[in-house]
């Protein structure tokens, strides 16, 4: 089981405004997933390594030589705010 | 005597209290190219024109690690005496911030690249491998966007190479701790990994700060201060936390733990984050990346690339030159300074602590640059003139008059004492002089003859000046009382 | 109808190759299908033929591209509102090399958003009907790359597989679907939903054409993709008639789940194999009936983080009445479908402080499970062999509103996925009148042989399957 607490403390950690409707739905279906998959919880597991990733190779790793950058009419072309400066948005702590 | 029955306020009020402080250290490292794509590195450049679809962090793109931030990486943990990690992985670190393109650091998180380790006295717990945030710049009211203040972000830094150094808490003062980051950034400089530079931020320094009862051993709570961008406004900055945390316990009050920003203009420190928007940087495995895993061959050429380090320098000027401590530490903490007297010894057969002074207490007033391969004084001509006042073919004060004119002008010493007539005294020369001193100060050769040892100080005095300073003051002597008859 | 409608991708190729057909006629058939669609199955379709090099291998068949991968200046949203208008600054490797092959995009597929969903129902622009019944569900997330290559509206299609998005739709539309060994085919320029599961592969009409578009997509190692490896070998076309000598292992053929049809069909299939060769028999795969629970920890948790970087500061759209954090909380509640906020909220809870042992944690060591459960069977058998959905397409509307039931879905695929083992689907028969897939997996870089096996048992079944007359 899920609070609402929880799921109000969760959508902030991942920036999602949510109306009152989908605070409701979300604790309601969060609830009914999170049962699902607790269900993990009941297996011994003890001495098991975890894989985070089935690729077996290390070291992969680049030379140090540069590339092109984009363009910087290009890089800035997508922004919804673009300015001089670069990247424009409300500055953090403001209000 | 009367008895005074300590109250408890009284005790607490009386207490002293030891600094318990502990760094985190930011190095940018000096890599041509950025952490996670081939996006060259570049201080001051056109906002937004060192950018690409990695590090701008556009749908689809994935990181690919930079092997010589690694070299580096291993070179620090190597030069800092820290175990090499035989496998070690990086994370995501997630948070919302407009510096942050992803969303998330990639960093190294529960098996960082080194642990354990010590640089002079203070143990180093880790060393990471870490990609840097990018630049925001406060646009201030005038750029404002829907009546909010704005701010405008540049992703030239963005992705810049970072190893994060955490030492143990075994620093214990303001001064320490700023003695010490000198020492690290020597040893930076020194491996080349890092332009080391406080100001434009390729060397930034937090620290943990926390106080105890003077002879307890537990920890108390620690407060972590940012923003300390010199090592004057480290020293200042942990000087006043210290001061604010005694005044709570004092007080009878209770440290908070919290991150303080350190406002240099005024000396003072200020919460940086309100306690509800506790930090939850929900990390895991970064599932792009696979794992360092650092094999005998990448070991060996980090282990090749160190050259000797500063404190191992500063024991060899002590113990093999014969130098006084703090010269050596001088001289190998500023490892151009280290590099220049070493190429200046090698040059001449000079006196090494006669040299070493001379670079340290003459040089360096002369110094218009940190750097002192960029003076007009060549380490040879340096040398040369040092060797010739031991040779007492100059006077220490006309030693010093060259020494300008090499500063000034460059050249060569001995070109410089023959033009200008600053050798010393030939041997008729100053015979001559003493004769006219002797002529000139009749009732002080009368008073020596007489046994008073002290009236020769007028006739020295004379010749001295008739000479300025071109004569040796032992050899003068010689010549007056040869002359008196003494 | 043109007869060339009727060619399969790898027949076309050659009828180019011959001179008896050029690459801009094909690629101009295909695009006026897909420009005039009704299914909802293209979000983009390309203007004109590209220039094709004459000797490119793939002689200028179109593909049709999922919307997850991203095309220098063509939108490339993954079917999602928060990325409406984005038109990529470059290009994903995986698409480059079909272009370089000479295989041209001919346009971008309908997906579920970001991919998450087993129905396409969760697109911001829209869902796909599935060509067999208008009334029914592609499958997902790949719904548009399967819908489009099952109704004739592209030669062949890539999609990409987190947890079943490529075969699930193949198998939901009578269609071939194939899921490489992780790691095989690069995953730059792919927009990532959950990176340790993500892989892209081939939808095509049959096993031959999946094998040739696997055989271009995969190759030497992409320097842009820490997680690629080079391919072992070349994939060879497929050309067995006989399964002779190899061992199939069942599992999952008795789960209450699985629809009686969907049984019969699979056992009709099982019954080919033994026809032509091979053995078949039961096999037990521990813990692979917990896979579900362990994916839908481990992908909503990676792609929580994922999905962070759609915050309207540098591409996409953004929402704004004021300061920093509603700018970001208004985005992406705006932006995201209602699907994308679950996941983003499971894998949030997932990671946070507290729970990460037991939800991520635990879940990881599941995953170690399941890989070996996996090694562990094959050293019995050559492959494993499962229905790829339990049941065949469901109606739209039918499982929206309860997000577990779709789920379920992909009980069959996403052990194979949280392996990282390669998996193909290929139709084994009807069931009232739908198509039903068969999945056959096999261990890392087993795709040669898989390929094999999944032709010579695709001639015996013999499944007609187009839906474009």
């Amino acid at each position: 089981m899920i609070a609402r607490e929880q799921v109000l403390h969760v959508a902030r950690l991942a920036r999602l405004a949510l109306t009152e409707e989908e605070v409701e739905r979300m604790t309601e279906e969060l609830s009914s997933i999170l049962e699902h998959i607790e269900r993990i919880g009941e297996l011994d597991l003890d001495d098991v390594e975890p894989t985070s990733h089935v690729v077996d190779v290390e070291n992969v790793l680049r030379a140090d030589v540069p590339r092109p950058s984009l363009p910087r009419e290009k890089a800035l072309a997508p922004a919804p705010d673009p300015g001089p400066a670069g990247f424009r948005v409300p500055s953090p702590g403001a209000s | 005597m009367t008895q005074r029955a300590a109250g408890a306020g009284d005790e607490l009020a009386e207490r002293r209290y030891e600094p318990v402080i502990g760094l985190e250290i930011h190095v940018q490292l000096k890599t041509r190219t950025k952490m996670f794509c081939g996006c060259e590195l570049a201080f001051g450049e056109e906002p937004n024109t060192l950018t690409c679809p990695v590090c701008l962090g556009h749908p689809g793109t994935l990181p690919v690690l930079n092997a010589e931030a690694v070299h580096f990486g291993l070179m620090i943990g190597l030069a800092l005496g820290c175990e090499i990690a035989p496998r070690s992985i990086f994370h995501r670190k997630n948070y919302f911030y407009p510096d942050l393109p992803k969303g998330y650091q990639i960093s190294q998180y529960d098996i960082p690249l080194a642990t354990g380790g010590r640089l002079g006295d203070v143990r180093i717990h880790r060393v990471h491998l870490e990609e840097d945030a990018a630049k925001l710049v406060h646009a201030g009211s005038s750029g404002r966007i829907h009546g909010a203040e704005a701010s405008a972000v540049d992703f030239n830094r963005g992705g810049t190479p970072l190893v994060e150094i955490v030492t143990e808490p075994d620093i214990h003062s303001p001064q320490q701790a700023g003695e010490w980051l000198r020492l690290l950034r020597a040893t930076l400089k020194r491996l080349g990994v890092s332009d080391v530079n406080m100001e434009e931020g390729s060397l930034r320094c937090d620290a943990n700060v926390s106080i105890r009862p003077a002879g307890t051993a537990t920890l108390g709570t620690k407060t972590e201060l940012k923003n300390m961008n010199s090592f004057r406004f480290l020293e200042r900055g942990i000087e006043a936390e210290i001061a604010r945390q005694e005044e709570i316990l004092r007080g009878g009050g209770a440290i908070e733990q919290e991150t303080l920003h350190f406002d240099p203009a005024t000396g003072s420190l200020s919460s940086l984050r309100s306690k509800e928007e506790a930090h939850d940087y929900r990390y895991f495995p970064e599932p792009d990346l696979v794992p360092i895993a650092p094999t005998d061959e990448m070991l060996a050429r980090a282990r090749e690339a160190l050259p000797e380090l500063p404190a191992a320098r500063a024991e060899r000027f002590e113990r093999d030159l014969g130098l006084p401590a703090a010269t050596a530490k001088l001289l190998a903490f500023r490892s151009e300074l280290g590099d220049y007297f070493e190429e200046a010894l090698a040059a001449d057969s000079a006196d090494a602590p006669a040299l070493a002074n001379w670079v340290t207490v003459e040089l360096v007033p002369r110094l218009e640059d940190e750097d002192p391969f960029a003076s007009k004084v060549k380490p040879r001509a340096l040398a040369r003139l040092v060797a010739m006042v031991s040779e007492r073919s100059v006077s220490q004060s006309a030693a010093k008059e060259v020494l300008d004119v090499l500063a000034a002008e460059g050249g060569e010493p001995a070109a410089i004492v023959e033009q200008r007539g600053l050798g010393m005294a030939g041997a008729n020369e100053l015979g001559a002089i003493v004769e006219r001193a002797i002529e000139a100060n009749p009732k002080a050769a009368e008073e020596f003859r007489a046994g008073k040892q002290k009236a020769i100080g007028a006739i020295v005095g004379f010749v001295m000046r008739e000479t300025q300073g071109r004569a040796d003051g032992g050899e003068v002597n010689r010549l007056i009382r040869e002359k008196l008859g003494a | 109808m043109s007869e060339l409608l009727e060619l399969s991708a790898a027949a076309a190729a050659e009828r180019v190759r011959a001179g008896e057909l050029s690459a801009r006629e094909l690629f101009e058939l295909y695009r006026e299908r897909a420009a005039n669609e009704d299914l909802g199955a293209f979000l983009w379709v390309a203007d004109e033929a590209p220039e094709v090099p004459a000797d490119a291998p793939l002689c200028g068949v179109p593909v049709a591209v999922k919307d997850l991968f991203c095309v220098e200046g063509v939108p490339s949203t993954a079917a999602s509102r928060i990325l409406e208008g984005y038109r990529p600054p470059y290009t994903a490797t995986a698409v480059e090399r079909l272009i370089e092959a000479g295989a041209p995009v001919l346009g971008k597929t309908n997906m579920d958003e970001f991919a998450m969903g087993s129905s396409n129902e969760n697109s911001g622009y829209g869902v796909v009907l599935n060509p067999w019944d208008r009334e029914r569900v592609p499958g997902g997330s790949s719904g548009g790359s399967a819908a489009a290559v099952a109704a004739g509206l592209a030669p062949w299609a890539i999609g990409t597989d987190t947890g079943g998005s490529i075969r699930q739709p193949a198998a939901l539309c009578g269609i071939v679907g194939l899921k490489p060994t992780y790691g095989a085919v690069s995953r730059y320029g792919m927009i990532a939903f959950a990176s340790s599961l993500d892989q892209c592969g081939p939808l095509t009409r049959d096993v031959t054409d999946a094998a040739l578009l696997l055989r271009h997509l995969v190759g030497r190692r992409d320097p842009c993709d820490s997680t690629h490896l080079e391919f072992p070998g070349e994939v060879s076309l497929p050309g067995a008639e006989s399964l002779t000598g190899l061992r199939f292992g069942v599992w999952g053929l008795e789960e209450e789940g699985v629809e009686p049809g969907v049984a019969a069909a699979c056992r009709a299939a099982l019954a080919r194999i033994e026809e032509l060769g091979g053995a078949v028999e039961e096999i037990e795969l521990p813990y692979a009936e917990h896979g579900l629970s362990a994916y839908y920890v481990i992908a909503p948790a990676e792609a929580s983080a994922n999905l962070a970087r759609y915050d309207g500061v540098r591409y996409g759209a953004r929402s704004l009445d004021g300061d920093l954090t509603s700018m970001y909380e208004r985005t992406r509640a705006e932006g995201f479908g209602a699907e994308v906020k679950r996941r983003i909220m499971i894998g949030t809870y997932a990671l946070s402080s507290g729970y990460y042992e037991a939800y991520y944690g635990r879940a990881q060591k599941v995953r170690t499970k399941i890989v070996e459960s996996f090694r562990a069977a094959f050293e019995k058998v050559d492959f494993v062999v499962t229905p790829t959905s339990p049941t065949v397409a469901f109606k739209l509307g039918e499982r929206t509103a309860n997000p577990l039931a779709m789920y379920l879905s992909d009980y069959f695929t996403v052990p194979m996925s949280l392996a990282g083992i390669p998996a193909i689907s290929i139709p084994a028969g009807l069931s009232d009148g739908l198509p039903v897939g068969l999945q056959i997996a096999g261990p890392p870089f087993s795709e040669s042989r898989i390929l094999d096996a999944a032709h010579a048992l695709e001639q015996a079944i013999g499944f007609e399957g187009r839906r474009w007359r």
